[in-house]
């Protein structure tokens, strides 16, 4: 099954049961009628804490610059003794 | 000083093929080749280059290279222009002997020293790809401005909550496959650029097949080039819309 398909199915089930829940009356109706409304800006708001909490946490690493640097030399004097050019960038 | 070597190395009957797709990479495709020997020295491997013909000499150097370390270890498989990325790894598959495939960017931003980590991976696991994650512990990123990072984190949540990919790197490219595994992936794929790499994780983790992720740094040493303008973002999207369609 496509990956949209599934992502309807959960859709239609979703609002199956708003429906459901709008004609039984077990909240009260105007609670009912914003809960989509709900559900969009609770997704948003997941959405931007994720993205500002993986922000805050994304992993660097300068130490790897400097440990790079330091193959390359080695790298360099290896090719050079042995004939490979790596004179020009 | 006495190095012991692994035993998942010393017992390991499989052939690594590193297909490495090159364009005006004079300087750093003889600085991965060398950190490449250097790393896994005692493993089965070749490395094919496919340059899409460098005006800037980097064929003669992948010769000059051949010299040094032989030429049933360093294959040059050129093409005459740049004709894409997935195209590059579809010829280099041809010529792939081995049973198993690593693809790997050429400017260094993918460290040699993590190939030991990918094989070990592999054989504790018996998975079929093995994708190295830069977003998780132990893994990371340097020379990303604080935008750039932004957009990353931005794309990476949008692509988790539409397409739940299974895999915490999307858009990564230093990647084991089973070379069964790959070919089967890769004639599915029609994609472009980092979405092409999107469009192989996904129709991998949709086949079922088993991915295992091993941390990997990044170093980005191409300043300034990490292009992200508006164009990137709509077909970046465009590639989301695609993939939540198709897969």
């Amino acid at each position: 099954m496509k990956h949209i398909a599934k992502i309807m199915a959960f859709f239609m089930a979703v609002t199956a049961v708003w429906i459901s829940l709008l004609q039984t009356a077990m909240i009260s109706q105007s609670h009912t009628w914003l809960l989509p409304l709900y559900f969009i800006v609770s997704l948003g708001c997941y959405g931007l804490l994720m993205v500002g909490v993986g922000l805050m946490q994304f992993p660097t690493c300068p130490q790897e610059a400097v440990l790079l640097q330091q193959d390359v030399i080695e790298a360099k004097q290896f090719l050079k003794h042995n004939g490979v050019d790596v004179g020009t960038d | 000083m006495l190095r012991q070597t692994p035993v998942f190395i010393l017992q390991n009957k499989n052939r690594y093929s590193i297909i490495v797709p090159t364009y005006n990479e004079r300087l750093n495709i003889a600085l991965l080749v060398f950190l490449v020997f250097k790393h896994i020295p005692d493993v089965d491997f070749e490395i094919i280059i496919v340059d899409d013909g460098s005006p800037d000499g980097t064929q003669d150097i992948v010769k000059q290279l051949q010299q040094v370390y032989g030429d049933d270890r360093i294959l040059l498989r050129a093409r005459p222009k740049k004709l894409g990325l997935g195209t590059a790894y579809i010829h280099g598959l041809k010529h792939a002997s081995g049973n198993f495939v690593v693809i790997m960017d050429a400017d260094l931003s993918h460290h040699p020293k993590y190939l030991p980590h990918f094989i070990k991976k592999q054989v504790e696991t018996g998975a079929d790809i093995v994708t190295g994650t830069r977003y998780v512990t132990g893994g990371g990123v340097h020379g990303w401005t604080l935008m750039r990072k932004l957009t990353s984190r931005g794309a990476n949540v949008l692509a988790h909550t539409l397409l739940w990919p299974g895999v915490s790197d999307l858009t990564g490219s230093f990647r084991l496959y089973k070379k069964s595994a790959l070919e089967d992936i890769i004639s599915s794929c029609v994609s472009k650029g980092y979405v092409f790499q999107m469009e192989m994780i996904v129709r991998a983790s949709r086949k079922g097949y088993h991915i295992e992720e091993v941390p990997i740094t990044f170093v980005d040493r191409v300043y300034g080039s990490s292009k992200l303008g508006g164009s990137e973002i709509v077909e970046y999207l465009k590639g989301l819309v695609y993939l939540l369609f198709t897969t």
